[in-house]
């Protein structure tokens, strides 16, 4: 590598210059609706007045994000309009000039510098041992490439269209603030980021229960429990008025106009269906196929008699019900999420460990999130693999756990980008990413991270890619059974999900040592 | 990390990049009735399939030369013949005889893009690795970092994947050439010269530097036991004869193949190109003073007289650095002088100068960014702006910094020790800057504002004219260097002399 010694930091703009240079290039390709569900957010925010937001509904993508995210959009579209005007009309439903294209990608570029610094952030606040003094093995180079050359981040923020690099930025930037104990920062920063987009929500449990139990008590007792008469006061005020004024600067104007229970309404669609059109690979997708296995196997045995015709992945967003195994509803769902991270929060409450525990405890919210929510997108699983490879470059089981992790995860993504012309990128950027995280988190911690079974699962990967792609389309049944394709994907992809998510929770439950300190 | 999964990185970020702007449009994309290179690919796929071999190259009802005619050698139809027959297992539409003509489709555009891809995988990477790898100096990561910054270069990528060509196949087999040569195996690497050469006819602006070297070595054994020119002859031959099989029943066909790969008649330059006779013609009109024979004449003797003492020196000194050395000089002086050449044929010198990435980094990253900067409006006239200015800066930024090439700028690094003659090199960090700074800035211009009323070309003659000022300094700079030849600083190991 060029003479700069692994202290001065100058491969840290190297890498975050590349990476950018091959987001833009992508500018062209592929982009789902959701770029024209931006659009039309940059389209209301500019031309109707903010009492008109939350109403309008000219387009079928209305905005369902929490304010702040709209007064964003509006900065935007400041810049937007010395691109092309025509983009700002809400009535231009489906507008995509190669204008209005560039400006969307290069904002999505360009907002991504939070991120960078986010990272940045970071790989400041890793812990390292005396290793070598060769660059590529330091840990903040490699959670700086593993964050910053993210395939999931590439694919759904620069290719399939979201500005989730933005959001995970700010995400990433409170965590290093706690990490870096600026707990206060670090509140603030969450709040914004739930006022950006409420499906933070999910992980707040982490955030409360943390920051009650290791900052507002400042001291523990000798045996590690709360010492209920070191309550702070001041950091208790401290910390409710942060994020009671952030949420009045978002919600406020809504709530001075009466509209909260209409913003509301759009925050939370529950019409939706318990997966989305693609099964994101969580419980409910092993669930749903139990269940049609068991209504298959009922049929056959005669025990049951004539069935709904259920049509889960039609490929539309649509209600179903279940055959067999009882109907979830959107309250169940929510009831198995808290039933699910009560055991983790508790256990921070009980026994903190510091920053880091706190860490584990948010990324086993989201995976919690991920497995039992409803209408859960398969993109949720960024929120769970960007901050565990934070502690991935920690922690040896964490590095095994994170592989795991991350390789399906990614490989989930693939549905994302159906066109042909798209199939040469996802694959080249996964084996990069893939190969990246093996060879450099194996040279890290010196020995392999993950055991044969392991292995074998996540090479039959490439084997029901294969089956899915260049198989099955040559069998016949493609036209009568064309879902066959994703469910087989989902399902496969659903049990390496679980099984990290199962030993991330054994990891948090484990009794450690010694409390660590903050 | 172990150097394979480096290496594999690079690889996959080369390819990624390949990918990434082919994305982008092409050449005379939507542009009837002539559409571009891409639609010439394309109908010499809809020739070869349909039409006998004799009628390929004449012209027939069938086969219209005035529309991108066939005009590059044998080996090009044969690829095009095998393209040919895999479009129309997937969609016979797209080689339709007569029909098919200006046919445009998102599939197809996939089809097209993937064998240039493939052919690229199959021929142009696994040599640059191995050149790398086994051809150059250095540790393990300056080798893996020399894959990278090869596999970066603009000009080939946005040509190959952008414009639309296959140059990676004839620049692939030169350089497959190339290591035959560096690593003591002279007949394969003839045999993979001869068939670049049979791919493109351009690829004989490299013929000059492997017919010294060969003979040069064959003069250094010895004439009496000159037994592997002997071998090497008849390969050459040989494979000659193999290419052109099916011409060779006819002494019509082959002459007017060649007149097809030659054409004498078209003048000294068309278009606005880099070279000499385009620059000179901003002040002396030499198009319309001279005669087309005088021209032909002329350019001819001012390219031998650029090539000599090159090859020359290459003949008394026959080693693998005077070789590389030499090929650049050879084909520089080639685009500089010759005839009819255009613009893409800077490649050309382009791929030996990425040989000299390890050794010249500065020198080298120079020219490769002023040769990319030399194609930028044809690039404009594609539509490729954007991935032009992407790839352009992510090589400068990544060459320089991984190869360090501003750290090897002293006057004793870049070769110049003994030498006076060029001073302003010794200045050469901050001039490269401000070269750089240049380029982007007209690059910028050229897309941004409109030329004024009376001087419609402005922006493309600026561009070509500073691009011929830098060539010609850099000629005169590789030329100082390999006929100087002062010993390296930087090589431990004795040079081999074979």
């Amino acid at each position: 590598m060029a003479a700069s010694t692994a202290d001065s930091w100058s491969w840290f703009p190297a890498l975050a210059l590349g990476v950018s240079f091959l987001k833009c290039l992508m500018i062209n390709s592929y982009h789902s609706t959701d770029f024209e569900v931006h659009r039309n957010w940059l389209a209301i925010t500019h031309s109707l007045p903010v009492s008109k937001w939350y109403h309008e509904s000219t387009s079928e993508w209305t905005l369902d994000y929490p304010p702040l995210f709209a007064w964003f959009e509006y900065g935007l579209s400041h810049v937007a309009q010395h691109f092309d005007k025509k983009m700002l009309v809400v009535q231009n439903l489906g507008y995509a000039s190669p204008a209005t294209v560039l400006f969307q990608r290069l904002s999505v570029i360009a907002t991504d510098v939070v991120f960078i610094y986010a990272v940045r952030e970071c790989c400041r606040s890793v812990r390292e041992e005396k290793g070598s003094k060769d660059l590529l093995v330091r840990p903040y180079f490699i959670l700086a490439a593993l964050l910053l050359w993210n395939y999931g981040l590439l694919i759904v923020d620069h290719i399939h269209f979201q500005y989730n690099g933005f959001l995970c930025g700010i995400l990433l930037l409170s965590v290093a603030r706690h990490l870096q104990g600026r707990h206060l920062e670090g509140a603030f920063l969450f709040a914004v980021l739930l006022n950006l987009k409420h499906i933070y929500l999910y992980i707040a449990p982490a955030y409360g229960i943390f920051l009650l139990r290791s900052y507002c008590f400042t001291k523990d007792n000798t045996d590690g429990s709360v010492r209920w008469s070191s309550l702070s006061l001041v950091r208790l005020i401290a910390l409710g008025s942060i994020v009671i004024s952030v949420c009045a600067l978002s919600f406020g104007p809504f709530i001075a106009m009466g509209q909260l229970p209409q913003v509301l309404s759009r925050l939370f669609p529950f019409k939706r269906g318990l997966c989305h059109a693609y099964w994101a690979p969580n419980i409910w997708a092993l669930y749903n196929v139990v269940d049609k296995a068991l209504s298959v196997l009922g049929l056959r045995l005669k025990l049951l008699a004539n069935l709904p015709k259920a049509s889960m992945t039609g490929g539309l967003v649509q209600e179903f019900q279940h055959s067999v195994l009882p109907s979830v509803s959107p309250s169940a769902t929510l009831i198995c999420t808290l039933v699910s991270i009560l055991p983790a929060v508790l256990s921070i409450w009980r026994c903190p460990r510091g920053a880091r525990g706190f860490l584990r405890c948010l990324v086993v919210c989201a995976l919690c999130s991920f497995m039992f929510g409803w209408h859960v997108h398969e993109k949720a699983i960024l929120m769970a693999i960007l901050p565990l490879s934070v502690l991935a470059v920690e922690s040896r089981e964490d590095a095994g756990i994170f592989l795991m992790l991350a390789t399906t995860g990614h490989y989930s993504l693939f549905p994302l980008l159906f066109t042909a012309t798209e199939m040469p990128t996802k694959v080249l950027l996964i084996l990069l990413f893939t190969l990246y995280s093996f060879t450099s988190l194996k040279k890290l911690f010196r020995g392999f991270l993950l055991n044969t079974l392991e292995v074998t699962y996540l090479l039959g990967l490439i084997a029901v890619e294969i089956i899915c792609e260049v198989v099955y389309p040559l069998l016949p049944w493609k036209q009568t059974l064309p879902f066959v394709t994703l469910l087989a994907k989902s399902v496969y992809c659903s049990l390496g999900v679980s099984y990290s998510f199962i030993r991330l929770y054994l990891s948090i439950l484990r009794p450690t040592d010694k409390p660590k300190e903050l | 990390m172990d150097t394979w999964s480096l290496l594999s990185i690079c690889v996959l970020l080369g390819l990624t990049t390949r990918w990434a702007v082919s994305l982008n449009s092409y050449s005379g994309a939507g542009k009837p009735p002539m559409f571009g290179d891409y639609e010439a690919q394309r109908h010499w796929q809809e020739i070869t399939y349909n039409l006998p071999v004799h009628e390929w190259y004449f012209n027939t009802t069938d086969n219209n030369l005035n529309y991108w005619g066939l005009d590059y050698p044998p080996l090009t139809a044969y690829h095009s013949l095998l393209c040919g027959h895999v479009a129309s297992l997937i969609n016979p539409d797209w080689v339709e005889l007569h029909t098919s003509q200006g046919f445009e489709s998102s599939a197809h555009k996939l089809f097209m893009r993937a064998t240039v891809l493939i052919a690229d995988l199959l021929m142009y990477v696994p040599a640059v690795v191995l050149y790398c790898f086994y051809l150059s100096e250095g540790s393990n990561r300056k080798k893996v970092c020399l894959v990278l910054c090869i596999l970066l270069y603009p000009g080939l990528i946005l040509i190959d994947y952008g414009h639309f060509q296959y140059n990676s196949i004839s620049l692939g087999l030169a350089l497959w050439g190339v290591l035959g040569l560096g690593l003591g195996w002279d007949m394969l690497g003839s045999l993979a010269f001869v068939l670049a050469v049979n791919y493109k006819q351009m690829e004989l602006y490299h013929s000059l530097p492997f017919f010294c070297y060969l003979l040069g070595k064959c003069f250094k054994q010895g004439m009496g036991l000159c037994i592997n020119g002997n071998f090497i002859a008849v390969t050459v031959l040989v494979t000659f004869t193999l290419c052109w099989l099916p011409f060779l029943t006819d002494p019509g066909q082959v002459l007017q193949v060649l007149h097809r790969l030659f054409p004498v008649g078209r003048g000294l330059f068309e278009d606005k190109v880099a070279n000499t006779w385009c620059s000179l013609n901003v002040l002396i009109k030499i198009k319309t003073i001279l005669s087309t024979d005088t021209q032909l004449y002329l350019s001819l003797a001012a390219t031998l007289l650029a090539a000599l003492p090159s090859s020359i020196k290459l003949l008394t000194k026959p080693t693998l650095w005077q070789f590389k050395l030499a090929l650049v000089n050879s084909s520089l002086a080639f685009f500089l002088f010759s005839f009819q050449v255009h613009e893409k044929s800077i490649l050309l010198p382009a791929l030996p100068v990425c040989l000299l990435l390890g050794d010249l980094p500065l020198p080298a990253v120079w020219f490769l960014q002023a040769s990319t900067f030399s194609m930028l409006p044809l690039f404009l006239k594609d539509g490729l702006f954007v991935p032009y200015a992407v790839t352009s800066s992510a090589f400068v930024f990544y060459s320089v910094y991984l190869l360090s090439a501003l750290e090897h700028s002293s006057e004793e690094e870049l070769q110049l020790k003994s030498l006076s003659l060029l001073p302003f090199l010794s200045q050469s960090p901050g001039q490269f800057y401000l070269s750089v700074a240049a380029m982007a800035g007209l690059s910028f211009m050229s897309v941004a504002l409109a030329p004024p009323a009376r001087l419609p070309d402005l922006f493309p003659l600026l561009v070509s004219v500073f691009s011929f000022l830098h060539f010609l300094g850099l000629l005169l700079y590789f030329n100082v260097v390999q006929i100087a030849e002062p010993p390296s600083p930087r090589r431990k190991n004795p040079k081999k002399t074979e």
